[in-house]
């Protein structure tokens, strides 16, 4: 049963199950009251990008066990080429595990068992003749906390690309990956003073201009902005805005302001509590266009979700 | 809501207060103890040895006569010792403590056991470390004879574990998101150890290194097993060999606190005064690095 205020007409949109066919010329859904912030932004998002189809990942049956205890289970969905998607759920519902899963970063936690498939532009991630190293290479990763080398500014960018060998100017790559982070102006006069002396918000974009140097097809993002003040949080979703065109976005994110604003797709997923005692399991409940997830979402659990009923 | 009015926090009962006072002082005199007892060896030994520490000490070669006497050769042979064995300790227990961290699985018995050896090596006494240097460097498959090599490899198997758990320690101390942070731009296991890893661990490293050498340079015991000379008139020459004949700081001020006359006595505290000035010296650089290069994560 939906409990908004406002009279609860059946909506064409909410019959939309399949996410391949949303048609651009969708009208917005109706707004509703409580989260304005998010019902705005919302309704741009869906009727400016029309989303592709092409994917990137294909998720089929995913499972992930830590020491033979499941953390994830029955996770199947794809992500597309060009757009920002957004994880969002509770603690615990295994987004971040999901995510380490995309870029094979779980191969480095002992008892770490991935089950199902995942394909990378139709490529089985986890065949046994894939280097996890190669698959790094193009699939990077931004984490929660920044986590800038102990190094100055210049070598923070230069790491990636010189152990990866590749050739060029190291000047004109770091710059290059400066500048496409939005961050050259600030640091271009201090290139060579250790990282540690930016601040937090500057840290994290200096570590997305390190993973940008490299060129990777996909960036994942594990909450990027959770230690950031506000003003450094809308940096990055500006960045990341900006970013989509060349890239393939992944976040995780504890703020659905921040996924309705800068996500096209979102992935909703729950911890279920009913698999047993002291098992945690992490399920996707529902995955679709961000508008209609905050919107008009088909599962309940979605709704009481995104409207702050719980979690 | 509260029920409590304010001035039911207790104040700090008078016997309470006392206990505390008391343990200060306690814990005060126990610091007292040792620095008093270092304050007087110092004196003691600057009020017997200032007339002798001069450059002649250093210059000089051993004499019968305590006018002539210098340890020049005990000296340089230190410097040789500690050469050797900063060149075989530092690589074997970087080495040593990469692998522990970084690749050993301690879920496997031989790796526990492995851990589990180095703690109680740390904890054998060093006249067993002279036995073995004896019995497998000098004389036994490697035969070396009494030569600067085998001297500076058995105090390097001496403190080896020292280095061993302090380079762990400085390892474990680099926070795992540097570890990620190289792995997720595609560089392989070995990369980020090499040049994330270990770059920052240097400081805890040599801080260990340092230490480790303090330590060995100090050591007599194994030296004497070993065959370290008394009475030696050349330095030494090489690393094997006939001209590679050792000798070393500790066993000269054994050598001459051993004879009878006075001289040779004052000899022995100037001795004593340039090995305490070389310790400090040493750790000081320690504990510069240690500060200087720490890491804040």
């Amino acid at each position: 049963m939906v409990t908004f205020d406002d009279d609860m007409e059946p909506d064409p949109v909410s019959d939309q199950t399949n996410v391949h066919s949303i048609d651009p010329e969708t009208p917005a859904p109706p707004r509703r009251p409580g989260r304005a912030a998010v019902s705005v932004s919302a309704g741009l998002s869906g009727t400016a990008n029309p989303l592709s189809t092409k994917p990137v990942f294909s998720i089929e049956e995913l499972g992930v066990r830590y020491g033979g205890k499941p953390a994830v289970q029955d996770v199947s969905f794809d992500l597309h080429e060009h757009e920002i998607t957004a994880f969002i759920g509770p603690s615990g519902c295994g987004k971040s595990t999901i995510l380490r899963c995309l870029n094979r970063m779980n191969d480095l936690v002992s008892g770490a068992q991935v089950e199902g498939t995942i394909r990378y532009h139709g490529q089985d991630l986890y065949a046994p003749k894939v280097d996890a190293v190669e698959v790094r290479k193009r699939i990077g990763m931004v984490f929660q906390k920044p986590n800038p080398f102990p190094k100055s500014i210049y070598d923070n960018i230069a790491f990636g690309p010189k152990v990866l060998g590749m050739k060029g100017d190291m000047d004109e790559i770091v710059e290059d990956a400066l500048r496409r982070a939005v961050l050259w102006d600030e640091v271009k006069d201090r290139l060579k003073s250790n990282a540690f002396g930016m601040s937090g918000g500057q840290q994290q974009r200096l570590c997305i201009a390190r993973c940008l140097a490299v060129n990777p097809d996909v960036i994942l993002m594990d909450e990027p902005c959770s230690a950031l003040d506000p003003i450094s949080t809308g940096k990055i979703e500006d960045l990341m805005t900006e970013l989509k065109s060349q890239y393939s976005i992944v976040i995780v994110t504890h703020n659905m302001q921040q996924a309705a604003r800068i996500s096209d797709r979102t992935a909703f997923f729950i911890v279920d509590l009913m698999a047993g005692e002291n098992s945690r399991i992490g399920r996707l409940v529902e995955y679709d266009a961000t508008d209609k997830i905050f919107t008009v979402p088909s599962d309940q659990r979605t709704e009481d979700y995104v409207t702050g009923k719980v979690g | 809501m509260s029920t409590q009015p304010q001035s039911s926090l207790r104040s700090v009962s008078g016997a309470a207060r006392t206990k505390a006072i008391a343990f200060r002082i306690a814990m005060l005199l126990c610091l007292m103890a040792s620095a008093l007892v270092l304050g007087l060896l110092i004196f003691d030994v600057l009020g017997d040895g200032l007339p002798k520490l001069n450059s002649a000490l250093v210059s000089n070669f051993p004499s019968s006569q305590s006018a002539r006497a210098g340890l020049q050769p005990a000296l340089f042979g230190t410097i040789w010792i500690i050469g050797v064995c900063l060149v075989f300790i530092v690589p074997v227990g970087v080495a040593t403590a990469v692998y522990l961290e970084e690749y050993a699985d301690s879920s496997k018995w031989w790796n526990r056991l492995i851990e589990v050896n180095i703690q109680n090596l740390a904890a054998i006494p060093s006249i067993v470390y002279g036995i073995l240097g004896l019995a497998f460097l000098v004389r036994g498959p490697v035969s070396l004879g009494r030569v600067v090599l085998a001297g500076g490899l058995t105090l390097g198997l001496l403190v080896l574990p020292v280095v061993i758990i302090s380079g762990r320690e400085a390892i474990r101390a680099v926070p795992p998101s540097i570890r990620e942070g190289s792995m997720a731009l595609g560089a392989t296991q070995w990369q980020t150890i090499w040049k994330q890893v270990l770059p920052a661990s240097i400081p805890g490293v040599a801080t260990g290194v340092i230490l480790a050498l303090s330590r060995a340079i100090g050591e007599t015991a194994p030296l004497i097993v070993v065959g370290a000379a008394t009475f030696i008139t050349f330095n030494p020459g090489g690393l094997v060999g006939d001209s590679a004949g050792f000798s070393a700081l500790p066993i000269q001020i054994y050598s001459w606190i051993s004879q009878p006359q006075d001289e040779f006595k004052q000899l022995a505290a100037a001795g004593i005064v340039l090995l305490l000035g070389v310790l400090v010296i040493m750790n000081g650089a320690a504990i510069y690095l240690r500060n200087r290069y720490e890491n804040k994560w």
